[in-house]
């Protein structure tokens, strides 16, 4: 066992781990944040994808002991007083989602785009998104939300969580 | 699925890394971003006894000059990498294949010394450092040593580095005023090279004068195409360009697997090899 | 009456209600579930297409640390049925007996051996490897036509041959007469490759037993709760008032999950054996080999003509692979596509032909479309053909024999009624949004010039049958159960609404697009209605969610239900504003006496004056709630026209696609919104049939592309933007006039894209390309061609 001391969307946890248990394990199983999904065991979907100190992961690519000190934002830890993120309102106005399953990851993984490039053309858009997968939507409409919370308003959003 | 167990440990400096490894022999596994490894080890395609995950060496990371080359941290991650305004000015062909891997999440985790350690001949990077003429230093318990690019890829997923040595830096000599190309052709944006092409080429007076060729998949291990780079010393136009690069394939045994067949391969090499020429040097 | 209610809602972009959970984490998967004392359940499974079990001794698992138990096939077969097949197509099927663990032998790489039960996931996956299995080869079957020889190695030896069945149908004249008067004759050969269709959400279940009263809750990733509920009691023998089935948040199914699955037997069956509460989740590379395949045939398709393009039969072979056992509904899937292969032409005769085939690879079963896909492909692949045969554009030949919108109602050649459609309409709009005439010009100048990367125009002009189904028509096609749909609604005291659905939505939108629906017949806002689904306890009355039926019949079971709750409220409103019920007005939820509009109750009102019963007319029940089952007269046909331009790289074979656009007609739309997305779906998995996926097998009957590193699902980079847009004509055999539109795109997209490949090649001399169009397959087809070429003179 290894012990850890791990910041998960402002929260303080410490845990003593096996060293092969995963990220996305260790949020789901341990933590009981199960808003970050898995959905394949090659990082090829994206699906559990989250921030870590700043740069968006593949949770289940991630052992729990590599992220021990670090800060971990989840998707659950985006809306601040049950106010939404611009890109929470996109997805939702824009029709980006209909099983839901990809959504914490296409939204982290947007998340990460539009810190280093808040205006995106939408073939950068979708370049962003290259490492997420969703079988629903056929990925338009999440273009389209993407390219909606693109702009002052989030990069105003994102500059207050990193200093908040 | 899930990993086997396995020991851990994080050392804080090389010389503590190389001892651990030292100790564990062929059971060890370096961890470096964990994005080769962490697959295979959920696919249960890897039994390491002891996982030493060096991310915490900060000397491992960052790129700095020295004289005519770069030196890179093993452990510099392909998003800093492609970041890296020394990188960008002086190795622009690393930065550009760099970008072409995997996806940005997983960019955020790989690094350079990973996915070279690795020695995946379908991986981007392995090719591209070949091309460079790159040179890998690994520490070890005797000390360090300076392994060629040309060296360093054995056989399939297969180093010249010792269980008990680390690759700690990638010293990449300068290319300015080359003009290069990394020619990557998959299938869909986030599948391995089905063949990559990485070409750098000098020219004078519209001339090509020495060009180096580095082919991704076209055999076990990354390979140069020597052929190709000796018929393309003199080149000053698309078709003569178009005549070096059907020596491409020459001297490589590309794999048949799920993606593609050799031959197909071959044919690839040689199409991706001029278009990677001609856009290179704004020919085409 | 409900008129200017009708407006309101439906026919609106209602954003979702079930996007605020999903958005925010806040989710209810299967996988979340926690519950005291929780095991994890792990499956070995075999590693090899076909062998015998020599031996397998599970007593190692046992000392591993945490294990709490570990079971054979042989250890689990009492009390354990044989999974069941509910759709025996032909009275004389093979109909293999299907363990959920396998007892003597394995039949594909996957096929279940043992399981472990242990207190987490970590221990349970490591206890597998102690499991000791000794597998004795036997020759696996993988060639579809080759497992019909004489002397083929068998799946199931005592079956005594790998033919599961033969499924005839012959309607119209005599295929043979027509050939006989025919002046052109085109026949070609196609392959459905196998696909796998990845839901997002890997499944998963959890099964919580109460030992005491032995009763058992089943969560499950399922597309259809009820259908399991019974299934599972069968299988088990936990009698059915003794289950509860509850698909919580379920991530995408595509038919994935309209299936009884042996880890859902099995999890009932540990957690019955072992008294705790267990949970399996696969993992997605196990996913690959355990969760049923879609398509997987070769299609034998002839067409015979006139000079002039009409069209006068159609002959059809199918070979399925049915793959190693039978599933729920896998020797079905065919033949659900068998009526569609005369598509929206007219013609003469039809001849059909289906052989179910058992191979040693996993299941197959439906995926997005079922059947229908692959009938659409190929008449749409072979009218193309005809077109060049005849010198015709391939518009133009779908013209001469497409069944005009004065036509209509319209019984097809194989039988079925289209009761409405308009594709001269739906063409004239792709047509024109596309650019068809200058597309073609650019095509032209790019041939003359030799261009190395060519253009090519797909058409794909398709129709479905949705709205699963009448339960006669079911009856007649040998499916065991019905096909209609139930809604219930209840008006609470404070005036809100509930909604309760037999469908089971994974994605589809249903609790925004139910609320639309009661909103306007009710007269409510759509805020105030909340939908009930998926658990067989609150909803405990349904048929689910599968082949874009769940609109059709459960939207019209909404419906019919909402106008149930205003016929009794209209009662009780007359009974209160003391005026007769003929005399009431019922508009925006407000029931007022014509001509004195100040006497009025609301819907609400009449609600709570229900719930009171201090005033009811006499002798009526307490309750103005209502419930309503739908058995639909008819199925429902959306029709649509496709247009994809692709450009072809014929030095390397890489297809992109240039632009796509579709038409399609649904009926009335309910959400806009919806619709739209749901066409852009399914236009990526079709055109990923076409470009990308492939279940590949190797000779041994390994999944090749056994990861989804492997296995290409594309990405947001490997898609373009699409144009959609609509035509409008309502279906008449609904009361709301719809469709449905599940499955629309899905269906369209494959041969539009492989239409538009082969007509960029077409000059080269390439007739045919196999899917997925592999860059290598196209250059391998350009080379062959153009080798051909230079061979004669």
């Amino acid at each position: 066992m290894t012990h850890i001391k791990v910041n998960v969307d402002g929260t303080t946890y410490e845990d003593d781990v096996e060293p092969r248990l995963l990220l996305a394990h260790y949020l789901r199983d341990r933590l009981g944040l199960t808003g970050t999904p898995i959905g394949c065991d090659t990082s090829n979907c994206g699906a559990c994808t989250v921030d870590l100190d700043g740069a968006t992961v593949k949770s289940c690519s991630v052992l729990a002991v590599q992220a021990d000190g670090s800060d971990v934002t989840t998707v659950q830890g985006l809306a601040r007083d049950g106010e939404w993120t611009a890109l929470q309102r996109a997805f939702h106005e824009r029709h980006g989602l209909q099983c839901g399953y990809c959504t914490p990851g296409m939204i982290m993984a947007a998340r990460d785009l539009l810190r280093e490039n808040p205006h995106p053309t939408p073939g950068e858009v979708r370049q962003a998104l290259e490492g997420n997968l969703c079988r629903c939507t056929g990925y338009q409409n999440i273009v389209r939300a993407v390219l909606a919370a693109s702009g002052e308003t989030l990069a105003q959003e994102v500059a207050e969580e990193v200093t908040a | 699925m899930i990993p086997p167990a396995f020991d851990y440990a994080r050392p804080e400096s090389v010389e503590e890394a190389v001892r651990a490894l030292a100790q564990a022999g062929e059971e060890a596994k370096v961890l470096a971003g964990g994005q080769s490894l962490l697959p295979l080890l959920r696919l249960r395609l890897a039994f390491p006894e002891l996982v030493v995950d060096v991310g915490r060496i900060p000397q491992l990371r960052g790129v700095r000059e020295d004289g005519d080359s770069l030196v890179i941290g093993a452990m510099t991650t392909h998003h800093d990498v492609i970041r890296d305004p020394l990188v960008r000015r002086h190795a622009g062909l690393l930065a550009q294949a760099t970008a072409t891997v995997a996806d940005p999440a997983v960019r955020h985790r790989g690094t350079l010394g990973g996915s070279l350690a690795h020695a995946d001949p379908a991986g981007d990077l392995p090719a591209v450092v070949l091309a460079l003429d790159a040179e890998l230093v690994a520490a070890g318990p005797a000390g360090r040593r300076t392994i060629p690019a040309r060296e360093f890829f054995l056989d399939y997923l297969q180093s010249a580095l010792s269980p008990d040595e680390l690759l700690v830096e990638v010293r990449v000599p300068k290319t300015d005023g080359w003009s290069f190309h990394y020619e990557k052709f998959h299938r869909v944006a986030q599948a391995w090279a089905i063949v990559g092409v990485a070409a750098l080429v000098r020219r004078e007076n519209g001339q090509i004068v020495e060009a180096r060729v580095g082919l991704t998949n076209m055999g076990a291990t990354p390979l140069r195409a020597a052929a190709a780079e000796q018929a393309l010393t003199g080149a000053g136009d698309p078709q003569a360009v178009a005549r070096a690069a059907e020596a491409a394939a020459e001297g490589t045994r590309p794999a048949q697997d799920v993606s593609a067949s050799p031959e197909y391969r071959g044919h690839l090499a040689r199409v991706l090899t001029r278009r990677a020429v001609l856009t290179a040097t704004g020919m085409g | 009456m409900t008129d200017q209610a009708v407006e309101r809602e439906v026919g609106r972009s209602r954003l979702r209600k079930e996007d605020a959970r999903l958005i925010t984490g806040q989710t209810n998967w299967t996988d979340n579930i926690q519950v005291a004392g929780l095991l994890h359940l792990a499956i070995l499974r075999s590693p090899m297409a076909h062998a015998r079990i020599e031996r397998i001794d599970v007593s190692p698992a046992l000392e591993r640390p945490g294990v709490v138990a570990a079971f054979s096939g042989a250890d689990l077969a009492e009390g354990l049925g044989s999974l069941p097949c509910a759709w025996p197509v032909t009275e004389d099927i093979v109909l293999p007996d299907h363990p959920p663990v396998a007892v003597d032998e394995v039949r594909y790489a996957g096929d279940p051996v043992a399981v472990v039960v242990a207190r987490d996931r970590y221990a349970a996956a490591d206890a597998l490897e102690a499991i000791e299995v000794d597998y004795d080869p036997l020759p696996p079957v993988l060639d579809l036509e080759a497992a019909l020889a004489e002397d083929a190695p068998l799946v199931h030896a005592d079956k005594g041959t790998n033919r599961c069945y033969t499924w005839p149908l012959a309607t119209g004249e005599s295929f043979e007469s027509v050939r006989q008067r025919a002046e052109v004759i085109v026949k070609r050969r196609y392959h459905q490759q196998r696909l796998i269709p990845n839901a997002m959400e890997p499944r998963a279940v959890v099964v919580t037993p109460l030992a005491a009263s032995g009763e058992y809750t089943v969560y499950s990733s399922t597309q259809i709760p009820h259908i399991l509920r019974i299934m599972l009691s069968v299988v088990t023998g936990v009698p059915e008032h003794k289950l509860r089935v509850i698909a919580p948040d379920v991530g995408g199914g595509f038919g994935s999950k309209l299936q009884v699955y042996g880890e859902e037997a099995l999890a009932l069956a540990v957690a019955r054996r072992i008294g705790r509460p267990v949970k399996w989740t696969e993992s997605r590379s196990e996913g690959y080999l355990a969760t049923h395949h879609g398509r997987g045939m070769i299609q034998d398709v002839e067409v015979a003509a006139t000079r002039e393009g009409r069209l006068l039969g159609l002959k059809v072979d199918l070979i399925a692979d049915m793959g190693a056992y039978l599933m729920l509904v896998t020797p079905g899937i065919p033949i659900l596509g068998a009526f569609m292969y005369p598509a929206i032409y007219k013609m003469d005769a039809y001849d059909f032909t289906c052989t179910g085939v058992f191979t040693t690879r996993t299941p197959t079963d439906a995926y997005r479309g079922a059947g229908r896909p692959e009938a659409t492909f190929a008449i749409e692949r072979i009218m193309d053909e005809l077109a060049v045969e005849l010198g015709l554009d391939p518009v133009e030949v779908r013209r001469r024999n497409w069944i005009r919108h004065e036509e209509f109602p319209y019984t097809s050649v194989a039988g079925l009624t289209y009761d409405t459609g308009n594709y001269e309409a739906a063409t004239e709009k792709a047509l024109a949004l596309f650019g068809y005439d200058d597309l073609r010009a650019e095509q032209h100048k790019r041939n003359e010039r030799g261009d190395p990367v060519r253009l090519g125009i797909g058409v794909s002009t398709y129709t479905e049958m949705c709205g699963l189904a009448p339960s006669r028509v079911l009856r007649d096609l040998r499916y065991a159960a019905g096909g209609w749909e139930a809604a219930s609604i209840r008006m609470l005291p404070t005036g809100k609404v509930e909604v309760v659905t037999g469908t089971s939505p994974h994605g589809q939108s249903h609790v925004t697009c139910w609320s639309q629906i009661a909103a306007d017949v009710l007269g409510v806002p759509f805020e105030d209605v909340e939908v009930l689904h998926g658990d067989t306890k609150a909803a405990p009355q349904g048929m689910d969610t599968y082949g874009s039926r769940s609109l059709v019949v459960g939207g019209s079971a909404v419906h019919r239900a909402a106008e149930k709750v205003v016929e009794k409220a209209r009662k009780v409103a007359a009974h209160l504003l003391e005026a007769s019920a003929q005399d009431l007005e019922f508009t925006g939820g407000v029931f007022s006496v014509k001509g004195s509009p100040e006497a009025r109750k609301s819907i609400q009102e009449v609600a709570f004056e229900t719930f009171s019963s201090h005033d009811l007319p006499d002798g009526m029940e307490p309750t103005i709630n209502a419930e309503h089952l739908v058995d639909p007269e008819n199925f429902s046909y959306p029709h649509g026209t496709h247009l994809c331009a692709v450009e072809v790289d014929t030095e390397t074979g890489r297809t992109s696609i240039r632009s796509y656009v579709c038409v399609d007609d649904v009926g009335r739309v309910v959400n806009p919104m919806i619709v739209e997305g749901q066409v852009h779906g399914g236009l990526a998995q079709g055109i990923a049939q076409a470009l990308y996926e492939e279940a590949v097998y190797d000779d041994e009957g390994n999944l090749v592309s056994g990861t989804m590193a492997d296995y290409l699902v594309p990405s947001a980079a490997d898609l373009p933007d699409f144009v959609t847009d609509r035509t409008e004509t309502p279906a008449a055999s609904n009361p709301l006039g719809v469709k449905g539109v599940g499955e629309a795109g899905t269906i369209a997209s494959t041969p539009a894209v492989v239409n538009a490949v082969v007509d960029a090649l077409r000059p080269l001399g390439v007739h045919d390309v196999r899917m997925p169009c592999t860059p290598e397959r196209v250059w391998r087809a350009v080379r062959s061609a153009t080798a051909g070429e230079e061979a004669s003179p």
